[in-house]
């Protein structure tokens, strides 16, 4: 009936994982109490868990982004906390629990962090920035959310009933296969990452088509916005970049579930195969986070500096050929497999060539700077520690990218300080600027700047105070994800490390503090206008937050900028003759029923309660024949509604308009 | 129905077939790549017999080229109702249809068959490396072209209920997409699977 899923699968072999489990069930019970003391569950569903909206769905996206933030840098800070305490003994945490800890924190924050965090930016800015009323594929958009939810929800049940992987966020067989992992933790890790990854896939489907397709009159691809096209390329390789870890991941599946010999040791198994596999997506992964937020970075350098972007072509080359390359340098990850000398190289020599078109782009962004008018928002300020701390990472990217020279750095602490480099600052600085820099736009008031400045030099210092002992630790020989050691020569870096750790404690801190704040506030930073930055991009042009048709009249555009371009006119705020009806995609349960059920499905495969898996799957099957065949999917909003909204709005504007 | 004669709803709807026809290459070549992996490691694979049989032992060229026979053909009589489906044939697009859906069932049939005796020679996946890199290509060709005949199912039970409107027109044209793709995934198959291992 309940499959290998038994009593003994709660975490009481650990008081520190029966705490963990308590805290993941308490704070859902805590949301649970909360929404229902507000009577909010009617409201919730209608308006948002149903929603199709691009902006809702972003938001979604960005809310569940930042709760797995948080639970990736408890994580991070546990392991940190361990190493610093573990020389000669065994710390506080026993080798299966750190080993879970270490894979857990990789896996969430690089599927459950950084995707949900990108994923939701593009869907709330990118169709406000071209200029249309949502994305190509509304419902579509909906599933992807609820999948991606569904992987998360998968992470977190691990920390309740049974356990998680042990195997690392990049499961290496045959330690990942059955024969040596025969409990449940690595099939959490590989339903949780397949039923996100089809989401993944399909947002980046929908993000091509709508940008190839729905673009405004006028909007030509070279007059499209950086982090358009930043999200552009980043699509097209979520779109053909996770059918690789599908593969990765399913095959690893039926190793461990139909006992076949994938990546087996006996039985002609070839586990190299699984590292190719794993890592044609991966490196293309590395490239569908940074990108986009090098989109960031550009949007808010040139709006901070009160100027036009320095060289957009070529950026907007960079951005093109660094996605084409990027298909073209994952061996690196594996140079110690045992390739041939000649292999090695020309992935080396690749790996060089691609920091090219990066370092084009640093350019790009300090010549937006030079010689402009300032503004040290922190989302500026995100971008400058950016720029500085993202150099050093690429130079000892650079160093690593030398076969002989990465012999010597391979699987030490210095390589986990160079990714760490590059994905904190590359990655999480980004969407933490765009977070900041949107916030008004999605909410209608500002994030509070002071505590938003904090939360920056927190990060800043913090960051650097935990990953520079780690390099030097790698270059003393400190293997990565060690639960003890007996070297005392390492203990004064781990404990520096540690300090790091909680001064980036201190920074998420503030960032609760700031959004308390702000919210507190929000009366007195209200944004009636839409644009409290000077916006340059067709997103500013819009009320805050955005109607729900985003745009009452298609804008026609004639501009890089066409929203600065319209205000120097004085073309800005101008009020349409008349008003059309407007069709609107309806609301649906269909995403977040395809999304419980796929929760179900991944759930009841990893305890084998066969029964529920062929439920839950004739559940998923009917819901898309059902909703597929629905033709009229949209209702429609009268003209006169529209003029009704959108009086209100030049209401606000008051003397602008 | 020129461009100029279409009211604002009806361009509207043409813009989203369109978009939909461009989401649903993405995805079948997001698919290919999925194939292309599974080809590669068939490849890489084929050594790794650990003693047990290899596709010399087990492969039925006649079988294969029955399948191949079936399948082609039945990307034929697709062919034909689509062409059903402009000139607004009902009938014709549902006889087409059925005649698709006979021929894809006969292909499945034979592929089960050919797999049921592999097991039952104790050929299965579980056997080697090899064997579970053929059984997870082939099969996964086989799930497409079962998931295909349920679509083609669906899509008759709409072409009968709802006629060939222009949602349903535009279903039609994307299932046609990915029967001919599974088509051409299956000459990949028998081009890498069937005929090196018996030549």
């Amino acid at each position: 009936m309940f499959g290998k899923l038994t009593i003994e699968a709660l975490p009481l072999y650990s008081a520190i994982a029966a705490g963990g489990a308590a805290v993941t069930v308490g704070g859902a019970l805590l949301v649970a109490i909360v929404l229902t003391w507000l009577k909010a569950w009617k409201y919730l569903w209608t308006d948002w868990l149903t929603s199709v909206d691009h902006k809702r769905i972003g938001i979604m996206y960005i809310v569940l982004a930042l709760i797995m933030l948080l639970r990736g840098f408890v994580d991070a800070i546990m392991m940190r906390a361990q190493q610093a305490m573990a020389l000669n003994a065994g710390g506080y945490l026993p080798p299966e629990h750190f080993d879970q800890i270490f894979s857990s924190h990789g896996t969430i924050m690089i599927f459950f962090m950084a995707m949900p965090f990108m994923t939701g930016l593009i869907n709330l800015i990118m169709p406000l920035q071209i200029g249309t009323r949502d994305v190509a594929f509304p419902w579509l958009n909906a599933v992807s959310l609820w999948l991606s939810a569904a992987g998360a929800g998968l992470v977190m049940v691990s920390l309740v009933i049974g356990k998680f992987s042990t195997a690392g966020w990049t499961g290496y067989p045959p330690y990942s296969g059955i024969e040596y992992n025969p409990g449940v933790g690595v099939d959490y890790w590989i339903w949780a990452i397949l039923i996100s990854g089809v989401g993944s896939t399909m947002s980046g489907i929908n993000f091509v088509v709508t940008i190839l397709k729905r673009r405004a009159p006028g909007m030509t691809l070279m007059r499209m916005t950086p982090f358009t096209w930043t999200a552009l390329c980043a699509s097209v390789l979520m779109a053909f970049a996770f059918p690789a870890i599908t593969v990765a991941c399913g095959l690893l599946a039926l190793d461990r579930l139909a006992g076949m010999h994938f990546f087996t040791n006996a039985h002609g198994g070839n586990m190299m195969n699984y590292a190719n596999l794993f890592w044609i997506w991966g490196h293309p992964e590395v490239y569908i986070l940074i990108l986009p937020a090098f989109g960031i970075f550009s949007e808010v350098v040139a709006t901070f500096s009160r100027k036009r972007l320095f060289g957009y072509e070529s950026l907007v080359y960079a951005t093109a050929a660094i996605a084409i390359l990027s298909f073209t340098v994952w061996l690196h990850h594996f140079f110690t497999m045992g390739s041939s000398a000649n292999v090695n190289a020309f992935f080396g020599v690749t790996t060089m060539i691609i920091a090219v078109p990066t370092g084009v782009k640093v350019f790009n962004w300090l010549l937006t700077m030079y010689r402009g008018r300032i503004d040290f928002h922190p989302s500026m300020m995100w971008s400058i520690g950016f720029i500085v701390t993202f150099v050093i990472g690429g130079m000892t990217g650079v160093l690593l990218a030398i076969p002989p020279a990465d012999f010597l750095m391979h699987n030490t602490t210095f390589l986990v300080a160079h990714f760490h480099n590059m994905i904190i600052p590359g990655v999480l600085f980004g969407y933490l600027a765009g977070y900041m820099f949107w916030f008004p736009k999605a909410f209608g008031f500002e994030l509070n700047r002071g505590w938003g400045l904090a939360s920056f030099w927190c990060w800043l210092i913090g960051f650097y105070l935990a990953f520079m002992p780690l390099y030097l630790l790698g270059l003393k020989g400190m293997p990565r994800r060690m639960e003890t050691y007996n070297d005392p020569t390492w203990q004064p870096y781990l404990m520096v490390a540690a300090l790091g750790a909680v001064v980036v404690l201190c920074g998420i801190a503030s960032m609760v503090m700031q959004l308390y704040v702000s919210i507190r506030d929000r009366k007195l930073t209200a944004d009636r206008t839409g644009d409290p930055f000077d916006g340059r991009t067709l997103e500013w042009s819009t009320s805050s937050p955005p109607p729900p048709y985003n745009f009452a009249v298609i804008p026609t555009v004639g501009d890089r900028e066409p929203f600065l371009e319209a205000k120097k006119n004085g073309t800005a705020y101008r009020r349409p003759a008349s008003y059309a009806p407007i069709r609107i995609p309806s609301n649906t349960p269909a995403g977040v029923i395809l999304g419980g059920f796929a929760f179900v499905l991944g759930f009841a495969i990893v305890w084998h309660i066969w029964w529920l898996v062929i439920v839950s799957a004739i559940v998923m099957f009917i819901t898309v024949i059902a909703r597929s065949s629905d033709d009229n999917a949209e209702f429609t909003l009268s003209a006169g509604e529209v003029k009704r909204m959108e009086d209100e709005r030049f209401r606000e504007l008051g003397g602008r308009a | 129905m020129s461009v100029a004669h279409m009211s604002e709803h009806e361009r509207e709807e043409a813009e989203t077939r369109e978009q939909r026809a461009l989401g649903f290459w993405l995805y079948l070549m997001g698919d290919a790549v999925i194939f292309a992996l599974l080809f590669a490691t068939y490849a890489i694979m084929i050594p790794g017999t650990a003693g047990g049989p290899t596709g010399k032992d087990l492969f039925d060229l006649n079988n294969a080229a029955l399948e191949t026979v079936l399948l082609l053909v039945s990307s034929t009589t697709f062919g034909f109702a689509s062409l059903s489906v402009r000139t607004g044939n009902r009938s014709a697009v549902i006889g087409w249809l059925a005649v698709t859906f006979l021929l894809g069932a006969g292909f499945v049939f034979l592929e089960v068959r050919e797999f049921a005796g592999m097991i039952a020679k104790g050929a299965g996946p579980d056997r080697s490396g090899f064997l579970s890199a053929f059984f997870t290509l082939v099969g996964t060709h086989g799930v497409h072209v079962t998931m295909g005949l349920l679509w083609i199912l669906i899509l008759s039970a709409q072409v009968m209920l709802k006629g060939l409107t222009a949602p349903v027109a535009s279903r039609l044209y994307r299932l046609g997409l990915f029967w001919h793709f599974l088509d051409i995934a299956w000459v990949g198959i028998f081009s890498i699977v069937y005929l090196p291992g018996l030549l």
